[in-house]
């Protein structure tokens, strides 16, 4: 684990600036429970340091309402995370189990789920989900919301995972464990998933970037809980008292600028982390192991390396 | 003969289980949803005001009626089946007697026109940029434009058409910042001349957002085939640059481009509904937006329903032209 790490951080560029990234969202989001009042409580701010901009005692300003944006900000992050992080498990999840009994079930039930699979890729999704979230309009919470998001992804991750299950299959070590008598689930648990996990890692990180940009455009049509502070109801709150136009361009700001931040950064890690699976690329990084410590014995195998 | 049996007719049966899909699950969502929208909507209306019980019990009959919501859950579905190929979508809510057909076709033109043009223009110019940066990447301004859409690529167009209204119509307002067109509809220059004006910002929107999707895929797909040899012979033999790229690279990249612009359809469309939200351009995204408002649920319902069964046209189109595109597929 360690040994992936220091790899992916040291031959990556991408990486590692996205590593970076997410390290300081990881700081934002530990500071958020260190609010001395809730963010949401209006009123916080003394009355003469209300709609004023970012100062030495409030670093990204304050709105009218007397609301510090700093402690709004670190807190959407967190609860956007939070929202996003439950779609892509969701998500995922339904993914992972479709693409794999699509992959080894194959026959009707891999025609039959494909079939589906496709029809749910082509389908726009943004329309469906704004049709549930009016109906479930003022019952929709944080988890409601993540749990509807995850329900609508997972289309295009169980393709991948099937392509990823088909090549497996006909690989080399399969059939030894076939011919060797090992059973089918020891096959798939102890052989096959060693090598899915690296790309479900890949797949959930990259998942997060979707997730948190439909979390914002949810949440500026009016469809998350508005009372709650996320990335998408603080841009919403800040559009709706049209803060541009008041001349308080700092309370859109600082959202807006997060949401980059959080998605580039998700984005970059996945890109690090792809890369890192790519085979050429592996093959550049044993050469130059090689080269540092020749006693070191470093093998081919994804799962050896795991163990180190 | 066997292009029609090996490709359209799987392809045609495809965009048939595609719409069923897509309509099955938007028919069930209000059905095993905890909230029932009729009393949704009787809350709505008696919140603010008394309303004697006997007309309640009415309107709850007539709504039921409206929503399809009488009957067992087939015979509902058949029904719903049966308006929606007489194209009956209801009457709005909000303005009650007018039909939801009428906020649909006003707005239809305005986003088929935006995302027609924006579609066009990202994927040509993704295509375009993404393989010269993709044969090209040791050069100083590929690597300067692959990291902006690094991170243009990842963010939301909601973020895109923000930064855009901040800079464009705020800081330096030379653009209108909402609405469609200027004056009478007539072909006229001034009339013309107005929509391109207020079409831009929104279609710059989209652009950027697709162009950053289309361009990473293109840089990726460029850079593994000018590794393959007859793009080092075409060099060893002094062949122009340009001829290489845009002749041999661009070409034998270009199948996958097709085949993802059918996938990226949707993707494109929910762009565009969000942006024409943001800049209050006339199409469907904002008589959606005013309907989620107001909840006039049977345009939500109408402009969903339309979206699947418009974008798995759209693409079972892009799907159909392929051939032209592909020797393989036509000659099999």
């Amino acid at each position: 684990m360690l040994t992936t790490l220091r790899d992916l951080l040291r031959f990556s560029l991408s990486f590692r600036f996205g590593a970076l990234i997410l390290l300081l969202v990881a700081v934002a989001v530990a500071t958020s429970f260190f609010a001395a009042d809730p963010p949401e409580k209006r009123r916080v701010v003394p009355r003469k340091f209300r709609g004023e901009p970012p100062s030495a005692q409030y670093v990204l300003g304050t709105t009218t309402l007397g609301q510090d944006v700093f402690w709004m900000t670190v807190t959407g992050i967190r609860n956007t995370l939070i929202i996003a992080g439950i779609a892509v498990v969701i998500g995922r999840g339904i993914g992972v189990m479709l693409g794999m009994i699509s992959g080894y079930l194959g026959g009707t039930t891999d025609r039959v789920i494909q079939s589906i699979v496709e029809s749910v890729i082509v389908i726009p999704r943004l329309p469906l989900l704004i049709l549930i979230a009016v109906i479930l309009k003022g019952g929709l919470t944080f988890v409601s919301l993540g749990i509807l998001i995850g329900l609508l992804d997972w289309a295009y991750p169980s393709k991948r995972y099937r392509a990823q299950v088909l090549s497996l299959r006909e690989r080399d070590f399969t059939h030894t464990a076939i011919f060797s008598g090992m059973s089918t689930r020891k096959i798939v648990v102890q052989e096959h998933l060693p090598f899915i996990i690296p790309f479900l890692l890949a797949d959930m990180v990259s998942g997060f970037v979707f997730s948190i940009g439909i979390e914002v455009t949810l949440s500026y049509l009016g469809l998350n809980d508005l009372n709650s502070l996320s990335l998408g109801t603080q841009i919403y709150w800040a559009n709706e008292w049209s803060s541009i136009f008041a001349g308080k361009p700092w309370v859109m700001i600082a959202p807006v600028v997060s949401v980059i931040v959080v998605a580039v950064g998700f984005y970059l890690v996945s890109i690090g982390i792809s890369e890192y699976l790519d085979p050429r690329k592996r093959l550049v990084r044993l050469q130059t192991h090689a080269q540092d410590d020749a006693a070191a014995d470093h093998d081919d195998d994804p799962r050896k390396e795991k163990e180190q | 003969m066997q292009l029609l049996k090996s490709y359209i007719l799987p392809r045609v049966a495809q965009w048939a289980v595609v719409i069923f899909v897509g309509v099955t699950v938007t028919f069930l969502i209000p059905r095993f949803s905890p909230v029932n929208p009729v009393d949704e909507m009787i809350g709505r209306m008696t919140a603010f005001q008394t309303i004697d019980p006997a007309a309640v019990v009415a309107m709850r009959a007539t709504m039921e009626d409206l929503y399809g919501l009488d009957g067992s859950l087939l015979e509902q579905y058949l029904a719903f089946w049966r308006r929606l190929i007489q194209f009956d979508l209801g009457p709005s809510f909000q303005n009650f007697p007018t039909p939801v057909n009428e906020f649909i076709s006003a707005g239809l033109p305005w986003t088929v026109g935006l995302l027609t043009t924006t579609t066009i223009i990202s994927w040509l110019l993704g295509i375009l940029v993404g393989s010269l940066v993709g044969y090209n990447q040791h050069r100083r301004w590929a690597q300067a434009l692959e990291r902006v859409v690094i991170v243009v690529y990842p963010t939301p167009y909601l973020i895109i058409a923000l930064i855009l209204i901040f800079i464009f119509a705020f800081y330096w307002p030379v653009f209108p910042m909402t609405g469609g067109a200027q004056g009478t509809p007539a072909l006229t220059w001034d009339y013309i001349s107005s929509i391109l004006r207020f079409g831009f910002l929104p279609a710059l929107s989209i652009v950027i957002g697709g162009f950053a999707f289309r361009f990473i895929m293109a840089k990726a797909l460029s850079t593994s085939e000018i590794a393959s040899d007859y793009v080092q012979y075409a060099e060893l033999a002094a062949v122009p640059k340009r001829r290489i790229v845009m002749s041999y690279v661009i070409r034998n990249t270009m199948l996958p481009h097709v085949n993802d612009l059918a996938l990226s359809l949707g993707a494109m469309f929910e762009g565009a509904l969000i942006v024409e939200v943001m800049f209050g351009y006339p199409g469907l995204g904002s008589k959606l937006f005013t309907a989620i408002s107001n909840a006039d649920y049977n345009i939500i319902m109408g402009i969903v329903l339309l979206s699947i069964v418009g974008i798995a046209t759209g693409s079972l189109i892009v799907d159909l032209l392929y051939p032209v595109f592909d020797p393989r597929v036509r000659l099999r």
